[in-house]
């Protein structure tokens, strides 16, 4: 799950640069887009960078939710009964980790549906993005779903890294408080770039 | 000592009959010659079973703590096949897990003058002469291997800030050789032996048994054979078979109700072997630690200990006036009674243990004492606050501070503790030869439920010592000269049905009485009665109105016991009513030993024999011998045996600490 | 003080075990959680019914035999304190309070509050010791131990084996316990030439017995009566990720 994980992470941290191209003004974000299917061109074939980048994070998909499935699923049969009287505190980020990942699936399959197969988007144009994405924060009901999804994608990300960093065996006494803090910085500041987005459309810097 | 004549022919037996005098008794594996020599001497005569049969050669260990733990591992290392058993669910729970200090080893990396020399010294010394001299030099002798196999198993020893084993001074004693990790010192050391035996367990030279507990000895053609046990979870009653077995199963400090053991701690095991021919030696010598937490109420179960160290900053005072109930730190300097410093001025608050717990136990007696009850002084380290400041405080102490407020809701900083003796280790227990083999061949006795290496008191940070010291060093020697002359014909079915039939009765008559009292009630009742008299402080008058109380107490214990449920399941009742019977009847034989023993020495203070200062006056002329009781039946008076002790290295002299 | 306790009854392993409920009453703030039980078997014994099992022994807070979970949380509210260590003085007079058994498919409950931990002990029969026989030891004094490093041993070696972390864990997990272990004896000289076969028998072992996965919720930590600090976990990760490098 750390390694997928990680791989998720940099492919959100492109992402969120990308996103803000947005505030670049239309012609620059959609030259972004389209250099996406472009990339290394010409000397290798049209969308084969992307391709290979979507086969890669889909393999991660499966793996990542494989992985969780499983980790349910032994905790299940490892706890049988649970408690009448209570639970201990626990942080809410790793609490909500498995309700939070269902949300963000749907999120991600939503996403997908909006913006890269345009079938769920309110104008849908192919090659435009922009539009697309300004079309979709127009509508408050599309915004407000984005911004808790992000939410509980952030809370999912906080716990994350932390949790990736020490199954990795890169956590000890002195830096556990330092990777806290980064995981908590990374998350807000990643969930940030992504928020600017709908922000800046409904403030209408993004139109 | 083995062709020592016996000097105490001359005590009269009691008037009242309570016990008759036997023969005298000698240890037959003395050895002989220079001190220094006799261990070496020992283990080169004594035989060797060879590699090949070893593995045919069985023991049983009862008991698995740090003595029971490392013999049953180093046993199953030399390649016998070991059957292990405990009460707890694990051995890593026994209760050598709770000792604090350290554990005293003669290394001399202080150089600081320490040897095995002086080590032999101290601790006849501390017993009060009441020990054997061959066994203490033995054991100061071993010190030294154990700190070496402790560290080779990672046990996480404090260090310097070099990297070196570090070491602090203990009471009773003048140079720093106790080792130590933290304050979980015994901890640290069971995990050790624990994680030794879990190995052996692994490879198949030890089956262990938890949640086991034994209720008989198995005794056939005159040799010990084996043990009948209960399986604490189905209740099935099994029998065990070995070439010889090995009694690991700790002290009896429990005979008093509240004490520092452990809840399960209990005599059965040894009691057991006593029924059955076991010697039991010097019952009465109890050591009472002087810095508990009091007890706060009749529901109270337990008795928790804090460090001695905290004497070495704290002051020990009470009120001057009697019943005064001010709140103490509103109680003017002058009004207050620093008692151990105003008797004893150059100790002061560091007399050794039996001192302090004595003085405490007569301020309390005069009316004086503090908090609920009145059973109780006050340790105050308002003055070290000062002196040393908050922050200093803290770092030495701060973890018992926390532990004392934990457990009484008072923070000891702003308000001084109160502190009151409770009972925390025995000395006495089976007797034993040189070669810890006890008067029933084949049956051996380690650690703390034998009487060997402490004479009458026990000096701090030896008890750990000499449980490893038994278990990793001595009984995997000398058991080789008995298992060498195995296999012993076979045992009798008889024997062994007698000892079943035994175990099963007795429980069917716990659970047939069917009375109004738990086994419990009785226990505090019975520990109410030792603690008054049979306690600090003994007297004829008491002991005797002891022994007639615990008489009738036990004959209403064998009437109204109440145990619930059945046998044939997890019955923590019918666990108890057994240890509890078996109580009663120790209970009996320690006023006796006390009643008999005319003189006070270590942790046996009998008030008719006191110097004109209140100290312990010893009686070497009369009383220098260890006193080995013989069970005749329950009510009936025990035989007494005495082994004298001779001092040939050692100078008996009288304590002095003013 | 008045209570309610609400306590898990069972017969045995094989019976399906419900909360039963008691009322009791006479409790001083003074008495620990344990002799509060005490008053409540004293009391159901003179009533001829069953007292409630329950794991103890020392009552000082080191032997690890206690194991209750009070209102859900292993050894109850207090911080960094054993069940026999916790006093009814953080208890308000009228509560109801639950108690139950560690629950684990590990564990498996042997009677009312008793569990059988003995998969705890298969795994440090795995691997968690030095191998170092009796007699064959060196000179104590002759291997230099940074204190830092001993310290930190230390601190993993505390471990008292309630099995708290599981009991707390979402996922029941053993990784605080086996990492504990594995930090105790690979900061230790004496531990290194079995360090890595040590923590891949040790984890196996650990997996075989029924116990779940780890997702560093921390919660172990928590609950933890002695505080085993989480970066015994990191530290048994990384020494993992070094055994399965070839």
């Amino acid at each position: 799950m750390a390694v997928t994980g990680i791989v998720f992470l940099l492919f959100l941290v492109a992402h969120a640069f990308g996103n803000l191209k947005v505030f670049y003004g239309r012609a620059d974000y959609n030259t972004y887009a389209a250099w996406l299917r472009t990339m290394g061109s010409p000397a290798i074939p049209h969308r084969l960078a992307l391709t290979i980048l979507e086969i890669v994070l889909v393999l991660c998909v499966l793996l990542h939710i494989g992985s969780a499935v499983e980790l349910a699923l032994r905790a299940r049969r490892a706890r049988p009964i649970g408690y009448a009287g209570g639970r201990p505190k626990q942080s809410y980020a790793s609490r909500t980790m498995r309700v939070g990942a269902i949300l963000v699936v749907l999120f991600v399959i939503y996403h997908l549906l909006d913006l890269t197969f345009r079938v769920a988007n309110p104008k849908g144009i192919a090659g435009d993005p922009y539009d697309n994405v300004v079309a979709d924060f127009s509508n408050p009901f599309v915004t407000i779903f984005y911004v808790v999804c992000l939410i509980v994608i952030g809370l999912h990300i906080r716990h994350g890294v932390w949790s990736a960093l020490q199954t990795l065996g890169r956590s000890n006494a002195r830096r556990e408080r330092s990777i806290n803090i980064f995981a908590i910085a990374f998350s807000v500041v990643l969930i940030a770039a992504f928020l600017a987005v709908p922000f800046g459309v409904v403030i209408g810097v993004v139109h | 000592m083995a062709d020592s004549k016996s000097t105490a022919d001359t005590v009269e037996p009691d008037e009242n009959l309570l016990f008759t005098v036997g023969d005298p008794l000698q240890d037959a594996k003395a050895p002989e010659g220079p001190i220094e020599k006799r261990w070496e001497e020992r283990r080169f005569k004594g035989k060797i079973v060879n590699p090949a049969n070893k593995r045919k050669r069985s023991v049983i260990v009862v008991g698995t703590g740090l003595a029971g733990g490392s013999a049953s591992a180093t046993l199953g290392e030399a390649g016998y096949q070991v059957t292990a058993f405990c009460y707890q669910d694990s051995p890593r729970r026994a209760h050598s897990v709770a000792a604090q200090g350290g554990i005293n080893a003669a290394k001399n990396y202080r150089n600081d003058g320490d040897s095995v020399q002086r080590l032999f010294y101290d601790t006849v010394k501390g017993g009060d002469y009441r020990s054997r001299e061959s066994n203490v030099h033995r054991l100061a002798e071993v010190s030294v291997q154990i700190i070496d196999q402790c560290v080779a198993q990672g046990v996480p020893f404090a260090r310097d800030y070099g990297g070196l084993l570090d070491t602090r001074s203990f009471g009773g004693v003048q140079v720093s050789r106790t080792f130590y990790a933290r304050g979980q010192t015994g901890q640290q050391l069971l995990i050790g032996a624990y994680q030794a035996l879990e190995r052996q367990i692994a490879a198949g030279t030890v089956k262990m048994n938890t949640r086991h507990e034994m209720l008989e000895v198995i005794v056939s053609g005159g040799r010990a054979r084996g043990v009948v046990v209960r399986d604490m979870i189905t209740g099935e009653i099994e029998t065990h078979l070995a070439d010889a077995v090995v009694l690991a199963s700790g002290g009896y400090g429990n005979v008093y109700f509240l004490s520092t053991n452990a809840m399960g701690c209990n005599v059965t095991a040894t009691w057991r072997a006593h029924r059955k021919g076991a010697l039991f030696a010097n019952p009465c010598y109890t050591q009472i630690h002087p810095t508990c937490i009091p007890v706060s109420g009749d529901h109270q179960s337990k008795l928790t200990l804090m460090s001695e160290s905290l004497r070495n900053d704290g002051r020990v005072w009470v009120p001057k006036a009697k019943g005064d109930d001010r709140s103490p730190e509103t109680i003017p300097e002058d009004e207050r009674d620093y008692y151990l410093e105003r008797i004893y001025p150059s100790f002061g608050n560091l007399v050794p243990r039996d001192i302090a717990s004595r003085a405490a136990k007569n301020v309390c007696d005069e009316g004086r004492g503090v908090g609920p009850g009145g059973r109780g002084v006050y340790l105050d380290f308002s003055d070290a606050i000062q002196r040393l400041g908050r922050d200093a405080v803290e770092a030495k102490y701060g973890n018992l501070f926390e532990m004392y407020d934990r457990i009484t809701g008072e923070d000891p900083y702003t308000k001084p503790m109160r502190i009151y003796p409770a009972v925390h280790y025995t000395m006495g227990g089976l007797w034993v030869d040189y070669d810890l083999q006890s008067s029933i061949p084949g049956l051996f006795v380690i650690g703390e439920a034998n009487f060997s290496d402490h004479g009458a008191n026990r000096l701090g940070a030896s008890a750990l010592m000499q449980g490893l010291a038994d278990g990793y060093f001595v009984l995997p020697n000398t058991i080789g000269s008995y298992l060498a002359e195995a296999p012993y014909e076979g045992t009798d079915p008889k024997d062994v049905d007698e000892a079943v039939t035994a175990v099963k009765e007795r429980i069917s008559t716990f659970l047939s009485i069917n009375g109004d009292r738990s086994p419990d009630s009785f226990h505090r009742e019975l520990g109410h009665i030792m603690w008054e008299y049979c306690g600090m402080e003994r007297t004829d008058e008491g002991l005797r109105k002891a022994i007639s109380e615990i008489r009738s107490l036990r004959d209403e214990f064998w009437k109204r016991l109440k145990v619930t449920g059945a046998s044939e399941e997890l019955n923590q009742t019918l666990e108890k009513a057994g240890r509890v019977a078996d109580f009663f009847e120790l209970a009996e034989l320690m006023c006796i030993d006390a009643l008999h023993r005319e003189e006070s020495c270590g942790g046996h203070f009998r008030a008719e024999h006191q110097t004109e200062d209140g100290e312990a006056l010893r009686d070497d002329e009369n009383f220098a011998y260890v006193g080995a009781w013989e069970f005749t039946g329950t009510g009936t008076q025990p035989v007494l045996h005495k082994e004298a002790l001779d001092y040939e290295y050692v100078h008996m002299t009288q304590r002095s600490y003013k | 003080m008045k209570l309610t306790i609400r306590v898990w009854r069972q017969k045995n392993e094989a019976d399906k075990g419900r909360l039963a409920e008691y009322p009791i009453d006479g409790i001083e703030p003074d008495m620990s959680f344990l002799e509060m039980m005490d008053l409540l078997n004293e009391e159901l014994i003179g009533k001829g019914e069953d007292p409630v099992a329950f794991d103890h022994d020392c009552r000082e807070g080191i032997c690890g035999m206690c194991s209750m979970a009070i209102d859900g949380v292993p050894h109850g509210p207090e911080k960094a304190t054993t069940t026999c260590q916790l006093y009814m003085r953080h208890f308000k007079d009228g509560d109801t309070i639950t108690v139950e058994p560690w629950r684990a498919a590990a564990f498996p409950v042997v009677k009312d509050l008793v569990v059988d931990r003995s998969a705890f002990d298969r795994i440090i029969q795995s691997g968690g010791y030095v191998s170092a026989p009796t007699g064959s030891a060196p000179e104590a004094g002759s291997t230099p131990i940074p204190h830092e490093d001993a310290s930190k041993a230390f601190d993993a070696a505390t471990c008292i084996g309630c099995g708290a972390c599981v009991a707390a864990c979402p996922n029941a997990s053993a990784m605080l316990f086996t990492a504990a272990k594995v930090t105790h004896l690979g900061l230790m000289p004496q531990g290194q030439p079995e360090r890595y076969q040590r923590v891949t028998a040790m984890v196996e072992q650990m997996d075989a017995e029924g116990f779940g996965g780890c997702t560093n919720t921390g919660v172990c930590h928590t609950v933890c009566p002695k505080g085993i600090p989480l970066e015994t976990i990191g530290r048994m990760n990384g020494d993992i990720l070094k055994a399965l490098r070839p």
